[in-house]
C-alpha cells in the first residue's frame, strides 16, 4: 500500500519543512530585513495608494456622519444596531487568530507558528483599531465616548458596571493594549538586528530609538523569554475572555435569537475561524509578492487549512444548537425567530451564509485542495465574506420581527454604511501597507532559533 | 570581548570562563541561547513575582471600583437586587488582572534590563553589530576580581574564539 497516491501525498505532507533547506543565520536576517531596507516595490506604492484612498472615504463617511448623525445609515427602530455593530464584531474576530497564533501555539511549542506570528499579531492590531471606531461612531454622540470610562465626574455617576457594553470597553481596550504591547516585545530584538543593518543615518536613528539599546544579553534574553511566556499566559484567557463578552452583549438581551447559552463558544470558535481565514487571505499574497515561500512554507497553509475546517466545524455546529436549542425550547418566539431567519425576507442571506461557511470549508478535507495556493486563497475570500453575513443574521433578522407583529420592520443599510465598511478595509490595508514596509513582517530572531534547531537536528 | 561563530562555542566558552573563576561576564548573541543565562551566573529572575502581584494588585482595583461605584458612590435601588452584585463585576475585575499584569511584564521586563539605554560600551567594538545577526560574544568586564589586562586577553584567546578585542569605556 505503500505507493497509493494518497500515502505519498501523506508522506511529502510530512517531510514539507517548516522553513526551507540552505538557511543560516546570515541568510534568513538579510531576506527578511531587506524588505524593509530596500525600496519598496512598484505594487507596494500602487497598493498602499489604492488602500490610503478607502481610508480617505473612511473619514468623508465619518465626517459627514458627525455633521448629520446616525439617520444617515439605514439604521431604524427596531434594528437599531445595523452595520457598526456587525462590523464591530466581525473586525474584533479576525483580531482573534493573532493572539491564538501568537500566545496559544507559543504556550504549545507549535513551531510553524514562527514565521507567521508577527504579521498576524500586526493583524490584530489593525482589526482591533477598525473595530474599536465602530462603537464610538455607533454613539449618537461620538464626543461623549469618554462616558464609557469611570472617573470622576462633576455629575458623580459612574458607568453601569453590571452592563456587558462596559465590560466591552474595558476588554476591548485591555486587548488593544495587551496585543500591542505583546507586538512590540517581539519586535525589540528585530528592531536592534534592523539598527545594525540600516545603511541611511535616519533609519538607523529611528531603529536605535526604538530597539532602546537591545544588545541580546543572555541575562536580558532570559528575562525577555519570561517576559513573553508570562504575557502568551495572559493573552490566551484574554483573547477568549474578549470574545465572550462581545457574545455577552447580544446574549444578555432577550431578544429571541440572542438569549442564548451557546453565544459565549460559539462566537469565540467563530472568531478564530474568521481570523485564520483572514491570516491566508494575507499570507498567501504576501508570501509570493515578497518571494518569502522558503518561510512560508506548504506546511504552513496547510496547517492554517486544518485549523480553518476544524473551527468551521465547530461554527457549523454553533448553528445547528442554535436551530435545535430553539426548537425545543418549546418557546414560540424562538421557533418563530429560526424559521424566519430561513424563511423571511432575510432567508437568501441566511443561505449564502450556510454556503460560505458550512458547506465551502468541507473541500478542506482534501489535502489536494490544502495544497493549492489558489483553492486555499478562495475559501479563505469565502470564509471572510460568510462571518460577515453571519454577523449581519445574528443583528438584523434577531432585531427585525422580535415579539409583537406591530413592532416589526426592516433593515435597509444605506450607501453610507457601506462607504463607512469599505473605509475600514481601506484602513486596515493601509495600516498593513505601511506594517511590511517599514517593520520586519517575520520575527528575525525566531527564525534564528528556528535555524540553530533546525541544524541540531541535522546533527542529531 | 571574544567573538565566535556558533551558540555551541559561545555555551562552551561561557562554561569554561565560569568555571576559570570570571564572575563579572556577560554573553551576547542573536537569539536566546537555552542555559546560556545560568553559564554567565544568572540563575532566577524575579520578574514572574512581579507579574503576579501587580495581577492581583489589578484585580483588587477593578473590583474596588466597582464596588465603590455601584455601591457606595451611587446606590440605586433596582426592585431590590444587592448592590454589591459581585457576579456581574467579574468580567471587569478579569480585565483590570490582565491588563496590570501584562503592563508589568512588559515594563517589569525593561526596567529590570536597564532598557532604553541610549549608550552601551559593547556597541564601541564595530563587529558588534553582527551580535543582531550572526554572531556571538562574549564579554569579561574589566571590574572583574580576576581581570588582567593581558592574561585575559590570553584566556579568550584559548577559547576558540575567532577574535578578541578591548572595549574602551
Amino acid at each position: 500500500m505503500a505507493d497509493s497516491p494518497t500515502d505519498k501525498l501523506t508522506e511529502q505532507a510530512l517531510q514539507e519543512p517548516i522553513l526551507a533547506p540552505g538557511y543560516n543565520y546570515a541568510s534568513v536576517t538579510d531576506k527578511i530585513s531587506a524588505i524593509v531596507l530596500r525600496r519598496p516595490p512598484k505594487w507596494w506604492i500602487l497598493g498602499f495608494a489604492g488602500a490610503f484612498a478607502l481610508v480617505m472615504l473612511l473619514l468623508y463617511s465619518v465626517t459627514y456622519l458627525f455633521a448629520v448623525g446616525v439617520g444617515i445609515w439605514g439604521i431604524q427602530i427596531p434594528v437599531g444596531w445595523g452595520f457598526a455593530i456587525i462590523n464591530f464584531v466581525w473586525w474584533i474576530g479576525i483580531g482573534h487568530a493573532g493572539t491564538l497564533i501568537s500566545a496559544i501555539l507559543l504556550l504549545l511549542r507549535q513551531q510553524w507558528r514562527t514565521s507567521i506570528n508577527r504579521f498576524a499579531e500586526a493583524m490584530t492590531l489593525f482589526a482591533v483599531a477598525c473595530a474599536g471606531v465602530f462603537p464610538l461612531i455607533h454613539m449618537g454622540r461620538p464626543w461623549l465616548a469618554y462616558w464609557l470610562f469611570p472617573y470622576p465626574d462633576t455629575m458623580k455617576m459612574w458607568p453601569n458596571f453590571r452592563s456587558p457594553l462596559v465590560w466591552d470597553a474595558f476588554a476591548v481596550s485591555t486587548y488593544a493594549t495587551v496585543s500591542a504591547l505583546f507586538w512590540f516585545i517581539g519586535l525589540l530584538p528585530d528592531l536592534a538586528t534592523l539598527r545594525d543593518r540600516a545603511k541611511n543615518r535616519p533609519a538607523k536613528i529611528i531603529y536605535g530609538f526604538l530597539a532602546m539599546g537591545w544588545r541580546g544579553s543572555a541575562v536580558h534574553w532570559h528575562r525577555h523569554e519570561t517576559a513573553s511566556l508570562l504575557l502568551a499566559g495572559l493573552a490566551t484567557p484574554l483573547v477568549v475572555s474578549v470574545h465572550t463578552i462581545v457574545s455577552l452583549d447580544f446574549a444578555y438581551a432577550i431578544v429571541p435569537g440572542w438569549h442564548a447559552t451557546i453565544f459565549p463558544p460559539y462566537f469565540v470558535a467563530g472568531a478564530i475561524y474568521a481570523g485564520f481565514a483572514m491570516v491566508l487571505t494575507l499570507a498567501i499574497p504576501v508570501r509570493k509578492l515578497f518571494g518569502l515561500e522558503d518561510f512560508i512554507t506548504m506546511r504552513h497553509l496547510d496547517n492554517m487549512g486544518k485549523v480553518l475546517l476544524a473551527t468551521g466545524l465547530i461554527v457549523g455546529y454553533g448553528y445547528m444548537m442554535e436551530a435545535f436549542s430553539a426548537y425545543y425550547s418549546g418557546n414560540q418566539y424562538e421557533r418563530f425567530m429560526i424559521l424566519n431567519r430561513m424563511g423571511g425576507p432575510y432567508a437568501v442571506v441566511y443561505w449564502c451564509l450556510v454556503a460560505c461557511n458550512i458547506v465551502t470549508p468541507q473541500f478542506l478535507w482534501s489535502r489536494k485542495v490544502r495544497s493549492k495556493v489558489g483553492a486555499l486563497f478562495a475559501i479563505a475570500m469565502v470564509v471572510n465574506l460568510g462571518m460577515w453575513l453571519e454577523r449581519f443574521v445574528i443583528v438584523v433578522t434577531s432585531l427585525h420581527r422580535d415579539f409583537m407583529p406591530s413592532a416589526w420592520g426592516m433593515y435597509y443599510p444605506t450607501r453610507w454604511d457601506f462607504y463607512t465598511f469599505f473605509g475600514t478595509i481601506g484602513l486596515f490595508l493601509a495600516l498593513l501597507f505601511l506594517f511590511i514596509r517599514f517593520l520586519p513582517l517575520i520575527s528575525i530572531f525566531e527564525m534564528r532559533t528556528l535555524v540553530n534547531e533546525e541544524e541540531k537536528k541535522a546533527a542529531d | 570581548m571574544a567573538e565566535f561563530k556558533t551558540a555551541e562555542e559561545l555555551l562552551a566558552a561561557a562554561h569554561r570562563t565560569q568555571s576559570a573563576g570570571y564572575r563579572r561576564i556577560d554573553a551576547f548573541s542573536p537569539f536566546p541561547i537555552e542555559g546560556l543565562a545560568d553559564a554567565v551566573g544568572f540563575h532566577r529572575t524575579r520578574l514572574p513575582l512581579i507579574v503576579l502581584c501587580a495581577g492581583i494588585l489589578g484585580g483588587c482595583s477593578g473590583f474596588l471600583l466597582q464596588y465603590y461605584g455601584a455601591a457606595i458612590s451611587y446606590p440605586i435601588n433596582v426592585g431590590g437586587r444587592p448592590l454589591n452584585s459581585w457576579p456581574a463585576f467579574i468580567p471587569i475585575t478579569f480585565e483590570m488582572t490582565i491588563l496590570f499584569a501584562a503592563a508589568a511584564a512588559v515594563f517589569g521586563m525593561l526596567a529590570m534590563n536597564g532598557l532604553p539605554t541610549p549608550y552601551h560600551p559593547v556597541f564601541n567594538v564595530p563587529r558588534f553589530a553582527l551580535a543582531s545577526r550572526d554572531r556571538f560574544f562574549l564579554c569579561i568586564k574589566a571590574h572583574d576580581p580576576l581581570f588582567d589586562r593581558v592574561g585575559t586577553r590570553q584566556f579568550l584567546e584559548s577559547l576558540t574564539a575567532r577574535e578578541v578585542s578591548e572595549i574602551e569605556v
